[in-house]
């Protein structure tokens, strides 16, 4: 896991509700996927800005992680107005990104 | 360190409401076509061209597999092509046509009137096919990225259309003399561009991205999957030159060949992908999906026995031929699509019903939209009845084709319900 932000304490926050957001094909949390590539927290502002990408592009169930990302930063960080999701696919997503708890709950 | 973000369009997928109606259309026309089967059974004890024989065909082919294939395609294509589908308005205009058109025909070939009713069933349903067409390449022509599985999709919907309108051309050609010969003379060579052009290159050019996806395996291997398209595509155009420049000569083994090893590297593909996967569990739709991938096999075998026959002094039997036709539509193809349904629309309803419902609780997986225990009984009701009935043809046995029937619409009627029960789930949040 490697997680780009400007405030650890609240990254470790956000992580925590990241965790719950599912991959529902695969069954694992977007944060031990390796989905999340940055959190930033924009203090004056009252903005987060979560930076991930999907498994693949124009994936079936994208809306919906995105979506739900959003929610679960929304719920832990109430008092951040604006709460903006970005995507990337550069770096692509690949297996390697995938957390050691993330291989263990595969199987391997 | 990140490359500019993308805005919301890169997430944006198929609406649901453009891809169901093809399932539920699909569905239902298994289910009619297994009913058919024991309503006709007598028919699979006469020659193959036989009115009864052609409406299950032509239901399987076009209500069953290529409506559910046009279907998941409109959700599928973005992901292969990696931009958006090009028009909704096409789809629906697809499913509108195609919905009107494949009873119509149906209805010509039960009868075996092939005046209007039929003629228009034809023209509607090479209308969809065009709309359709037009959806895959412009979403192609709009994307920037081309790879080997869009080149397969839209390779495999330009054979679909010259299949279909070549079919049209044989339904005008019962009632005009529109080709030097008559209907039946064409009738392998618009099967076989049907068979392998649209549904074995749009199947391995799908589950080639699939399988490997669903595995979560980091087996990959462009070149072995272009060598596949061109066996698939050198065996049809190969078959095709043979059919009409030198007819009844031994060298359609050639164009079998070519088929056999397409499908032989298609297995080692799925093997490959397999032996590397990172996601221990596969569950029972996937290897629904990696079993038909064996059961292709078997229509390849036939076939090569049905060529050698050809040119023995005892020729074919048209129970052979017959059984090559059987296993294609209920075996390899229903096969995969009795897998894949559950593994592509629990998915789309999910995302339909809890998109934006996910912070309010925890939600159920999409695997759980459906009843397992349903699906497990339906599969084994399926391979039973599909035993029967391929042995019911082959030693043209009236029992095996009543018994296996019914199996096979116990099977159909477990797949509706199962699909109607994911179509009609309404939200629940878990403690």
């Amino acid at each position: 896991m490697n997680i780009v932000s400007n405030d650890d304490t609240k990254c470790t926050a956000a992580i925590t509700s990241l965790k719950e957001v599912i991959d529902p094909e695969i069954g694992l949390n977007i944060v031990d996927l390796g989905l999340i590539y940055a959190v930033n927290f924009m203090e004056e502002e009252k903005r987060i800005i979560c930076v991930m990408t999907l498994t693949t592009e124009y994936c079936p169930m994208g809306e919906s992680i995105v979506d739900n990302t959003r929610q679960a930063l929304q719920s832990s960080f109430s008092d951040f107005g604006t709460i903006e999701v970005n995507l990337t696919f550069d770096p692509h997503w690949s297996y390697s990104m995938i957390s050691e708890e993330g291989r263990k709950f595969l199987g391997r | 360190m990140f490359a500019p973000s993308l805005n919301s369009d890169a997430v944006k997928t198929t609406s649901y409401k453009v891809v169901l109606p093809f399932y539920l259309y699909a569905s239902f026309s298994f289910l009619i076509a297994t009913i058919f089967l024991f309503a006709s059974s007598e028919a699979f004890l006469n020659h193959y061209f036989h009115p009864q024989i052609l409406a299950i065909t032509h239901i399987m082919a076009l209500g069953w597999a290529t409506m559910i294939i046009i279907g998941a395609g409109h959700q599928l294509v973005p992901v292969l092509i990696e931009g958006k589908l090009y028009s909704n308005k096409l789809a629906y205009a697809s499913f509108a046509l195609a919905a009107v058109g494949i009873p119509l025909l149906v209805h010509g070939f039960y009868f075996f009137d092939m005046n209007m009713p039929a003629k228009w069933g034809g023209r509607f349903v090479v209308f969809a096919i065009i709309a359709y067409f037009i959806n895959v390449v412009a979403s192609a022509a709009e994307s920037k990225r081309k790879n080997v599985h869009s080149v397969f999709v839209i390779t495999a919907t330009a054979w679909l259309l010259i299949t279909a309108l070549l079919g049209l051309a044989l339904v005008y050609n019962f009632t005009y003399d529109l080709l030097p010969q008559n209907s039946f003379h064409y009738f392998s060579v618009h099967a076989h561009i049907g068979i392998i052009g649209w549904f074995l290159l749009l199947v391995i050019g799908v589950a080639s991205r699939l399988i490997p996806m669903f595995l979560i395996s980091k087996y990959t291997n462009v070149r072995l999957l272009w060598l596949i398209f061109a066996l698939i595509n050198g065996a049809l155009l190969s078959y095709i030159v043979i059919f009409f420049i030198f007819p009844n000569t031994i060298s359609a083994f050639v164009s079998v060949g070519m088929v056999l090893a397409a499908a032989v590297l298609f297995i080692f593909y799925c093997h490959q992908a397999y032996k590397q996967r990172l996601r221990r569990q596969v569950d029972e739709q996937v290897r629904i999906s990696l079993l038909s991938a064996f059961m292709l096999l078997l229509p390849i075998i036939l076939l090569f026995v049905i060529i050698a026959l050809s040119f023995a002094a005892s020729g074919v039997k048209s129970n052979l031929i017959l059984g090559y036709g059987f296993v294609v539509f209920f075996g390899w193809l229903t096969a995969v699509i009795l897998g894949m349904t559950f593994k592509t629309m629990p998915f789309i309803v999910w995302n339909k019903v809890y998109r934006q419902r996910s912070a309010a609780g925890k939600t159920p997986n999409p695997k759980d939209l459906f009843d397992n225990l349903i699906f497990k009984i339906m599969g084994v009701l399926y391979l039973v009845g599909f035993t029967l009935f391929t042995f019911g043809i082959m030693d043209s046995q009236i029992i095996f084709l009543k018994s296996g029937s019914v199996f096979l619409i116990s099977t159909s009627v477990l797949y509706n319900w199962n699909v109607l029960k994911v179509f009609n789930h309404k939200a629940v949040t878990m403690p």
